[in-house]
């Protein structure tokens, strides 16, 4: 029971993202992609080198990017947006909120290399309060696939979607998680595995790691929930409900700052419906220092063992209550 | 349609939009007075628009971008029979449609969402770069207030137009030479427009924006390049105490001057 099946090879989820949108391209003259000079960064590369006409590129300015992709929707067209998360929801804030998600245009919009994938540039280059950002809006699906196979299903999900949507990518790889032909569905947790001590909630690069910080703790004979929640807007309000009266602790991890993502939002529903101890993992609140993505999330406690031991703690508050 | 006949219309609308001003206790009238010429030009003489299917996908695209004057539209909109004259008095009542800036997704003809400014050029064009690629015919007109320029995304927008290639689109500018606290020249002075516009490689034409057999002609001129009419207003026109006075921008008249502006716009109907 609960054995992980997790591949070693590690899958960068911008090939899954352009490889699901050439193939939707090459049937939907509809499609177009929209970017900010990051055709290298988003591998739109191939896609360029098919429909050229079809790359709309409007250079380095940002709040005109998401605004001509309004328009475009408009006449018509279906953009997908693919920039650098950090200048796609920052630079361009007020436009998702007004010509996008207000204006119900129905654009995609790709934030590429989200969190602390750009590590080493530091925190202008960091995304860590894009969920944030991009979950306070109305009418906005924000989305964080945690492997290239849910990336794939979600791209796929996007594009047949009547709506805006924000979808958050990462360039570090990471490993398959969830299984072949795996469908995607808007605001619906996956069980990756089953327990009643806690669980463990993640998304995007930290997926993989709790799903490692699983195995440490079943060594110790500690059998935890573990939840793959992709999607941080609309929240699976069920799966959290059933999480805390299941295993009555809910411990969440995130490449996002511990203010207003994926934790914050988790716990909104925990204090309203079902109150249990929770602790939430993620960049604490800084301006983060120089180091890669994988190397930060180990310093901020969000290593297999780093979240293992906060698990445990967490276990001993629960116990403590009880 | 006669410039006379446009000029008749622009007056029902300016006492429509000032009646709801008054009535609503709120509104931009200076803004709105400056540009019902140029919305009724658009409305009622060069858009091919269809008000029974607002969402044809032939459609001339125009875009509000000062979505401050959304009354203004709302009264051209209702005129042209996009929507019911009468709801015109529900303006900014509670869960009206009809707030103070326009959305798209409850009145019909309206493009997009706008009142944040620096908003309406770049989605302009996008629907005019989306006319290139599908092959449509439409063509894209959007209205920028001239203060309203200041905002840096115009001027991205701008470029790309240029970039584009996009003969298709029309940006009108209401150089009514006022913003919301003072003149343009005393706040961020942009003007002359012209050269600024010629040097990213739009064409321009300059013309008397509250004239008809300007506003006509110019709004139906084609040519190689992205088409920037830069049309000269008066801020609060048609109404002799408002005008030119940076007070107008959003103030509403009293139940006195509500009486002689009202007796300014009938007098030549």
């Amino acid at each position: 029971m609960n054995a992980v099946t997790t591949s070693p090879k590690l899958h960068d989820c911008r090939d899954a993202f352009v490889s699901v949108l050439e193939r939707l391209a090459a049937d939907n003259s509809k499609i177009v992609a929209v970017c900010n000079d990051s055709v290298g960064s988003s591998k739109l590369g191939g896609f360029k080198a098919k429909w050229p006409e079809r790359l709309v590129n409007v250079g380095i300015a940002e709040q005109n990017m998401v605004g001509v992709s309004a328009g475009l929707a408009n006449g018509g067209l279906l953009p997908f947006v693919c920039a650098a998360s950090c200048f796609l929801t920052g630079r361009s804030l007020e436009q998702v909120k007004a010509d996008i998600a207000y204006s119900n245009a129905n654009v995609k919009l790709i934030g590429i290399s989200s969190g602390m994938a750009y590590g080493e540039l530091g925190p202008t280059h960091h995304s860590i309060e894009d969920f944030a950002w991009m979950r306070v809006l109305p009418n906005l699906p924000v989305i964080a696939p945690c492997d290239s196979i849910e990336t794939a299903a979600a791209v796929e999900w996007a594009a047949q979607y009547d709506g805006p949507v924000f979808l958050r990518l990462s360039r570090v790889g990471v490993p398959d998680l969830l299984p072949p032909g795996h469908k995607f569905e808007l605001g619906k947790a996956n069980l990756l595995r089953d327990g009643d001590a806690l669980t463990l909630i993640a998304n995007g690069t930290l997926s993989h790691r709790v799903m490692k910080a699983a195995d440490l703790l079943a060594a110790e004979g500690i059998e935890v929930r573990v939840l793959n929640m992709a999607t941080v807007r609309p929240m699976d309000v069920e799966a959290i409900i059933a999480a805390a009266g299941d295993t009555g602790a809910i411990l969440t991890a995130e490449e996002h700052s511990t203010f207003g993502g994926l934790g914050s939002a988790i716990a909104e529903v925990v204090v309203a419906e079902a109150p249990v101890p929770m602790k939430i993992l993620g960049v604490p609140g800084i301006f983060a220092p120089t180091g890669s993505a994988e190397a930060l999330l180990d310093e901020f406690g969000m290593s297999p063992d780093g979240i293992a031991s906060a698990a445990k703690a967490l276990i001993a508050r629960k116990s403590a209550r009880n | 349609m006669q410039p006379n006949d446009l000029d008749g219309i622009a007056r029902q609308i300016r006492l429509r939009d000032l009646q709801a001003v008054y009535e609503a206790g709120a509104g931009h009238i200076g803004g709105e007075m400056s540009a019902i010429d140029i919305l009724t030009a658009l409305y009622f003489q060069v858009l091919r628009v269809w008000p029974e299917q607002p969402k044809h996908p032939d459609r001339d695209r125009f875009v509000l971008s000062k979505g401050h004057v959304a009354l203004a539209l709302y009264v051209t909109l209702a005129k042209r029979g996009f929507l019911p004259e009468e709801e015109i008095s529900t303006f900014l009542k509670p869960h009206s449609r009809l707030n103070g800036h326009p959305n798209c997704n409850k009145v019909p003809g309206v493009e997009t969402n706008t009142g944040p400014l620096g908003h309406g050029l770049p989605v302009a064009v996008g629907m005019a770069k989306a006319a290139k690629l599908t092959g449509s015919g439409y063509h894209t007109y959007v209205l920028t207030g001239d203060g309203e320029m200041q905002e840096g995304s115009n001027w991205e927008a701008i470029s790309s137009a240029a970039q584009f290639n996009l003969d298709n689109l029309t940006l009108i500018i209401d150089h009514n030479r006022f913003q919301q606290g003072a003149s343009l020249k005393d706040t961020n002075n942009l003007a002359p427009f012209p050269s600024k516009l010629e040097a990213f490689g739009w064409e321009v034409t300059e013309i008397d924006g509250n004239a008809m057999n300007e506003i006509v002609p110019a709004l139906q001129h084609r040519t190689t390049r992205p088409h920037c009419i830069v049309a000269h207003t008066n801020k609060g026109h048609g109404i002799s105490f408002m005008q030119d006075t940076v007070d107008w921008h959003h103030k509403v008249p009293n139940a006195e001057q509500y009486k002689i502006a009202v007796a300014e716009l009938s007098e030549v109907l």
